[in-house]
């Protein structure tokens, strides 16, 4: 099994602790004067999300996690399992709802994702920076308005929803951005 | 990339030019008091054994020095008197923001000095190349863990250090000796807070962290400046006893060989030299990079350097 050990730890590097893929967002080298060098990481859970600190004498080693990131195509949901294709090989690879459903909500089919493979399982998906979608449903907006502020809830397609200015209807194409979740233009029909 | 722009220098010309005169100053300081700049081997046949400290090197070849130490003190055996060193020393694996492995060390001993005398002097030094602040705190480490980790080093039991430590890193926790602990409350708790304003010299470590110091009672007569929370130097009444010596080197021979460590050779003419008399002296290692660093308000001591150990 390969090893990364605290002074090869960078930030992207990925590291398998109780059996659960981080990423390491920082490394930092601590040492009193004369005594115990250690090194406090900043890891990320690859699977929930979350953010936490360890701390691990220097030299010490953790197990590399079998990481791979791939872009694939959306094709699909059964409502069990998100389906995805490597464009290149046409191989297919599933995703279970919990490893999908943050993209889910921005996702129709044919978009190009990031797909997280852990060990070759999906444990995340990332959909692209920006998608232009229907929206479904909305209040009818007052008839002048332009600025925006304030603006109203719009349930788009695929079952986001986002803030959008007054002026914009239902029926019409909007582009937003999945990394804020905010409404960035109206797109045209 | 970052490789595109890694021939240039890590610190600007302005910073070169603050440490020059920074150098200069330091120079200036002991030229004025009389002690004489040295200038001993980098490469030696013997290295240090401290157990935290990692020497590039190999029994063939030689080993570079971590710290002028021993060259220095076989001087003063040898009557040198006052002697100061503005030196590279080298410390493996040692890397981050306060870390490059070759760094610039200012090293010097005061004969007839304990360590109280000697931070007054520190304390001189640091006013005279322009560190301002009068009368600089001093702390015992029991006082300061008190106060900053609300436990008392020499009393506390190895549960109350080991929860106070938030280690999380559970393998092999258990079998962790006392100082590991202290070190660890030390490096996250104790010293961020230290010097915040002005620095403070925290004195009277635990004898078992004696390094080269005497030991009076439970205590290793040892000092280190601390600034910004940063550790700038560190000090001792110097142990001048050979057979004690001699026995401090082989228990951390043997502690690195428990722990499969590399084991080298410790000084044996150091020895020799104790053996001769070393005059009742204090002496003192200050990180000039550290130093600069703060000085001039930079991130890192990468920042200080003409080229840091990613680009040298």
């Amino acid at each position: 099994m390969a090893t990364v050990s605290t002074n090869e730890m960078k930030s992207g590097t990925k590291v398998l602790i109780d059996g659960i893929p981080f990423s390491v967002i920082d490394n930092e080298y601590h040492k009193p004067g004369k005594g115990q060098a250690t090194n406090s990481i900043k890891i990320r859970n690859l699977k929930t999300g979350r953010v936490l600190e360890r701390t691990l004498k220097s030299g010490d080693t953790l197990e590399v996690a079998d990481i791979e990131e791939i872009e694939m195509q959306y094709l699909y949901n059964d409502g069990e399992f998100w389906h995805f294709m490597n464009p290149a090989s046409f191989e297919q690879i599933q995703a279970v709802k919990a490893a999908a459903e943050e993209a889910s909500k921005w996702i129709k089919g044919e978009e190009t994702c990031r797909v997280l493979l852990f060990n070759g399982v999906a444990i995340g998906v990332t959909p692209p920076n920006t998608v232009t979608l229907l929206i479904t449903e909305t209040d009818p907006g007052l008839r002048g308005d332009t600025s925006g502020g304030g603006g109203k809830p719009a349930t788009l397609e695929t079952g986001a929803i986002v803030r959008v200015p007054l002026f914009v209807q239902q029926g019409e194409m909007v582009k937003c951005d999945t990394r804020t979740g905010e409404y960035m233009s109206r797109a045209g029909k | 990339m970052k490789g595109e722009q890694h021939w240039r220098p890590s610190a600007t010309l302005e910073t070169l030019k603050a440490r020059a005169e920074l150098f200069s100053s330091v120079r200036a300081f002991f030229v004025a008091r009389k002690v004489l700049e040295v200038d001993t081997p980098i490469l030696s046949a013997h290295a240090t054994v401290d157990r935290h400290i990692e020497s590039y090197g190999n029994a063939s070849d030689g080993w570079l020095q971590t710290s002028p130490e021993f060259a220095m003190k076989r001087l003063l055996c040898a009557g040198s008197g006052p002697i100061y060193q503005i030196c590279h020393v080298f410390r493996r694996e040692e890397s981050g923001r306060h870390h490059n492995a070759e760094f610039t060390m200012l090293e010097w001993y005061q004969p007839g000095y304990d360590h109280h005398r000697l931070m007054s002097e520190v304390e001189e030094l640091l006013h005279a190349v322009g560190v301002s602040g009068a009368g600089f705190e001093r702390l015992s480490y029991r006082d300061a863990f008190l106060r900053y980790a609300g436990l008392d080093p020499f009393a506390a039991s190895l549960e109350q250090l080991r929860n106070a430590a938030s280690f999380d890193s559970d393998a092999g926790a258990q079998a962790l000796e006392r100082d590991f602990w202290l070190d660890l409350i030390m490096s996250y708790k104790v010293g961020p807070q230290l010097g915040r304003d002005s620095p403070v010299f925290l004195y009277d470590f635990p004898a078992s962290q004696a390094a080269l110091s005497r030991i009076n009672g439970n205590i290793a007569e040892r000092f280190e400046l601390f600034w910004q929370g940063i550790e700038l130097a560190n000090g001792f009444h110097e142990l001048a006893d050979a057979a004690e010596q001699r026995r401090r080197f082989e228990s951390d021979q043997s502690w690195r060989k428990a722990q499969s460590h590399i084991v080298p050779p410790y000084d044996q003419n150091l020895i020799a030299a104790l053996e001769n008399g070393l005059p009742n002296c204090a002496g003192v290692a200050l990180g000039l990079d550290r130093l600069l660093m703060l000085m001039q308000g930079l991130p890192n001591v990468a920042a200080t350097m003409s080229f840091s150990g990613d680009r040298a």
